[in-house]
């Protein structure tokens, strides 16, 4: 078991520093720098600003002295908000996209399972296909399209909520965009849940199950969840990954003072460093998840315990 | 209605709704079982010989439906509800399958999966439930019962997770016993293990048992009764003794004759009954074997064959059952202790 | 569920493998494809999603001649109307006073490409990828899964993002980042298929004979993996293009004047207090569209792998 966490740890560590890699040069090789914008420097400042952000050295120095940084949680400056470096930006986003993003995964976990196990039970009854028939919608309604119609129908028409803002973090401010950005998953979840619990439900252990007389509430709870959501759960990694990704228009749309709104604005500004600081933060954070992932799996799965 | 008789099934149909239309499974199935006998069950994949008795479990699937009547113990437990089957399934009435490998739980430990039966049917406590769970083990022949009895069915061998499925089964002395195909799945020689085991276990607990299988050699060495099944239906009944000195019906004759025998002619090929299995959506009108069948003539196409009853439990359905192909029967040479022999 | 019997289950355990074709002809006397066809064509919604869009399709290859107005005409007496039947504004006009029905159909010229052109680029790369590693096996095979795993796991929407921060927003580009992002599930597919036709005999027949193994990967092993990956790939459509809408909506996609569904539903989305027919138009669109592909990509599969589902 402890081995197994130190493979993955061990190929994490590569993983990661690809990705960095990738990022790093990917920025350089972007054509013209931070500063075109801006109008004509006289040189020596110029020449002043390069050394400050070490742009005066060779590529290859400059990612190492990344590198270096990276290890200190550095990130470096931003070049759109002179006065803050990346780090402390991601730091002050933090809170408010964990607080979205952790609520709609757990949001979307809980209610996709119950969804999803519901359908299965009642596989190919009207149960069944309302579930399936809006965990259609789930999937076919983009988040940037569900996002705006919820805003305009629970804060503008039924003004029952805030159309946008954080309101530091108050529960009405949460309750649209949570939901928002859970909805797709919710579908995915439900749909992954029905497939795989339908299928356990005709495996051959559930009619020993039935076969023994047990009640069919245990022969569900008890025989049927734990094999049916070992799927659940691997799609949690990249249900993480969806959730981030979807973060970044959510908190654009209600206007969220998180780290995917940061991001957006520093794509459209070129900001690079801020833009690579949310790449690698991100990309680590799914990393770990993937990781958290594979461990809880290898635990509910007895043949990989044993053999971990 | 005689208290010897454990099992009677009168008129089971079983049907399959399917996209392509309905499928019978088995049709008129009629049939007695007696306390402490044992019954064979034979016939090709897809005879109906597993869904007559998957219909009395209650485990068709969804798209199954059954009509007739199966009076166990007195009580006609087709068509019970879920609640009233789980008082006799697992209970009086148990199942053994196929594939040992699939049929346990494997994310449960077995002693979960023995204990839950007690505690559910007989309100045992957790820990008299293990005991007795362990008991059971040791009766099926698992070593070191007490310490495996905590481990998960994967850290078992094929032959030993069918001992655990047939404990599990008899966990509350049923009154009768399913077994289908329970040893097809495993290596010959741990075959022979388990059939055994059953035997003894018969015997030991008094139970009656139906051994479902296409192996004539299993029925030669555990049953008492034959029931043989073609396109979803009985072709012919009758005891061991009798069906195998004396097959009354054109497709038992050519399943005795396509069994290898030790004492036959090693050159020569072994017999094969030509032909394909029926799809049962399409069965041929009449008799469902008159497309493979060497003696058929333009009746057996045309009309489907009555059953005709020689003695008590002895029947075969058959238009050519007086014809001339009787007398020159092979299989009459063929004693029933050869059968044996194969196993 | 041990029914010899049950047809499904027997049809269930031959589509195990999509090359059994032969085995299914025996039972049922059709071909896996003509009996795939039927079983679509009993799944109503696939086929009026089938209807839907090739409606959707012909109006985008149409939209010039369906609508008076030319996509990036400003009409300035006209700004941001509502639907005018009269004069030809089916779907109101935008902020800039052009009209939005030429425009959500433009768009669907833009998502439609994206799909279908991203798609066949990640079917490209995930076949070919897929099938070399499930055909040559062993260490390579191993290699190459182990390098997909890796690039699982990255975030990989921000990578395109990153792309079109770098080299603009270009629309070329957009098919080739969408496609080299969405072929990693299609090469796992077509890999296990491969590793599983590898041991037919139709396979190892070839490979007795002499043929070459580049013969055999597109000639045997290719045409016998076809059902997954068709299923596949009409699921990766409606991925892309929602992808696409996406970039698009946060300001990294296509760019004016040309427009795509992304953009619209983005415009709609700031005034949709003011003018909802801005919004509700081209989201009503995306939407149907993403639903249609869905449907159809259920209805294939379950068509081509009638598991009981």
């Amino acid at each position: 078991m402890f081995s197994y966490i130190l493979k993955r740890l061990l190929t994490a560590v590569p993983t990661l520093l690809i990705i960095i890699t990738i990022a790093f040069f990917m920025m350089r090789i972007a054509p013209g720098g931070p500063f075109d914008q801006e109008r004509q420097l006289p040189p020596e400042i110029e020449a002043n600003i390069l050394k400050a952000y070490d742009l005066d050295k060779p590529v290859y120095e400059q990612y190492f002295i990344y590198l270096g940084k990276l290890l200190q949680f550095d990130f470096g400056p931003s070049y759109k908000f002179r006065d803050f470096s990346v780090t402390e930006l991601i730091l002050s986003g933090l809170p408010a996209s964990f607080q979205i993003g952790g609520l709609a995964i757990l949001l979307a976990t809980f209610i996709g399972i119950g969804l999803g196990t519901l359908a299965a039970l009642y596989q190919n009854q009207k149960t069944d296909y309302a579930i399936m028939g809006v965990a259609m919608t789930g999937i076919a309604v983009p988040n940037f399209v569900a996002a705006p119609i919820l805003s305009l129908v629970f804060g503008v028409y039924l003004a029952w909520l805030p159309v946008a803002g954080w309101g530091d973090g108050a529960a009405r401010n949460l309750v649209l965009p949570v939901i928002s950005l859970a909805l797709p998953q919710i579908a995915y979840i439900a749909r992954l849940t029905r497939g795989s619990m339908i299928e356990v439900l005709h495996s051959n252990y559930i009619r020993t199950a039935r076969a023994k007389g047990i009640r069919e509430r245990l022969v569900v709870i008890r025989h049927a969840i734990k094999g049916a959501l070992l799927p659940v759960v691997s799609y949690l990694g990249p249900a993480v990954a969806a959730v981030t990704t979807g973060s970044v228009v959510i908190e654009s749309i209600y206007d969220i003072p998180g780290v995917g709104r940061y991001f957006v604005n520093a794509a459209l500004n070129r900001d690079y460093p801020l833009v690579m600081g949310v790449v690698i933060f991100y990309a680590t954070l799914i990393l770990i998840m993937n990781l958290i992932v594979d461990v809880v799996y290898s635990f509910l799965d007895p043949k990989l315990r044993v053999s971990g | 209605m005689n208290d010897n008789i454990i099992l009677e099934v009168k008129n089971l149909n079983t049907r399959f709704d399917t996209p392509d239309g309905e499928v019978a499974a088995a049709n008129e199935i009629s049939f007695t079982l007696k306390k402490g006998e044992s019954l064979g069950v034979v016939g090709e994949s897809g005879s109906g010989k597993t869904q007559i008795f998957m219909a009395l479990m209650g485990l068709l699937a969804k798209n199954g439906k059954t009509t007739g009547e199966a009076i166990f113990k007195g009580q006609n437990i087709l068509g019970l509800p879920v609640t009233e089957l789980n008082k006799v399934r697992g209970v009086s009435l148990s199942m053994i399958f196929q594939d040992p490998m699939t049929s346990l739980n494997p994310y449960l430990k077995v002693s979960r999966q023995m204990t839950e039966v007690l505690i559910e049917h007989q309100g045992m406590s957790q820990k008299e439930a293990l005991e007795k769970s362990i008991e059971m083990l040791e009766l099926v022949g698992i070593p070191e019962a007490r310490k495996r009895v905590h481990m998960y069915p994967h850290e078992f061998s094929g032959g030993m997770r069918q001992r655990v499925m047939i404990a599990i089964a008899l966990l509350c002395e049923p009154n009768l016993l399913i077994a289908d195909e329970p040893t097809t799945a495993l290596d010959v020689t741990i075959q022979a293990q388990i059939l055994d085991l059953l035997h003894d276990l018969k015997d030991k607990l008094g139970m009656s048992i139906v051994m479902i299988t296409h192996d004539l050699g299993v029925i030669a060495s555990m049953c008492d009764h034959v029931m043989v099944m073609y396109g979803g239906r009985v072709v012919e009944t009758g005891s061991v003794q009798a069906l195998f000195s004396d097959a009354k019906h054109p497709y038992t004759r050519g399943l005795l004759q396509s069994m290898p025998r030790i004492d036959g002619d090693h050159n020569e090929d072994l017999y094969a009954i030509p032909g394909q299995p029926p799809n049962l959506q399409a069965l041929p009108q009449g008799c469902a074997f008159q497309p493979r069948c060497q003696y058929a003539t333009d009746l057996c196409q045309q009309e489907r064959p009555p059953t005709t009853e020689f003695d008590a439990g002895r029947t075969a359905s058959c238009h050519q059952l007086s014809s001339a192909f009787h007398t020159s029967s092979p299989v009459k040479k063929n004693p029933v202790h050869v059968v044996e022999g194969v196993l | 569920m041990s029914n010899i019997m049950n047809v499904n289950d027997k049809l269930a355990t031959f589509n195990d493998n999509f090359s059994d074709s032969a085995d299914l002809t025996e039972v049922v006397g059709r071909s896996l494809w003509q009996d795939a066809r039927i079983r679509l064509m009993r799944n109503k919604a696939a086929v009026v999603s089938m209807i839907i869009l090739s409606i959707i399709t012909l109006m985008a290859i149409f939209a010039p001649w369906l609508s008076s107005h030319p996509f990036d005409e400003v009409y300035w007496d006209f700004i941001q109307v509502p639907p005018n039947v009269a004069e030809g504004f089916w779907f109101g006009t935008d902020e800039n006073g052009r009209d939005l029905f030429v425009r959500t159909l433009y768009g669907a010229r833009v998502s439609l490409m994206v799909g279908l052109v991203a798609t066949t680029v990640s079917l490209v790369i995930g076949v070919v990828y897929g099938a070399v590693a499930g055909y040559m096996g062993g260490r390579i095979d191993n290699i190459m899964m182990r390098f997909v795993d890796i690039l699982y796991s990255l975030p990989f929407m921000f990578f395109v993002i990153i792309l079109m921060v770098i080299f603009g927003r270009n629309i070329y580009l957009i098919f080739v980042a969408l496609g080299a992002v969405e072929w990693l599930t299609m090469a796992r597919i077509v890999r296990g298929q491969t590793l599983a036709v590898k041991k037919k005999e139709f396979v190892e027949a070839a490979h007795a004979s002499g043929v070459s193994t580049t013969k055999i990967i597109f000639r045997h092993i290719i045409p016998n993996i076809l059902g997954p990956v068709i299923v596949y790939m009409t699921l990766t459509i409606p991925q892309v293009i929602l992808t696409e809408s996406f970039l698009s909506f946060l300001g990294l996609g296509v760019q004016e004047p040309l427009t795509s569904w992304g953009v619209l539903i983005s415009e709609g989305a700031k005034v949709m207090e003011s003018a909802p027919w801005m919004l509700a138009f081209p989201a009503t669109f995306l939407a149907i569209t993403l639903f249609c592909f869905n449907f159809i990509g259920d209805g294939l599969r379950d068509a081509l792998d009638p598991k009981d589902r």
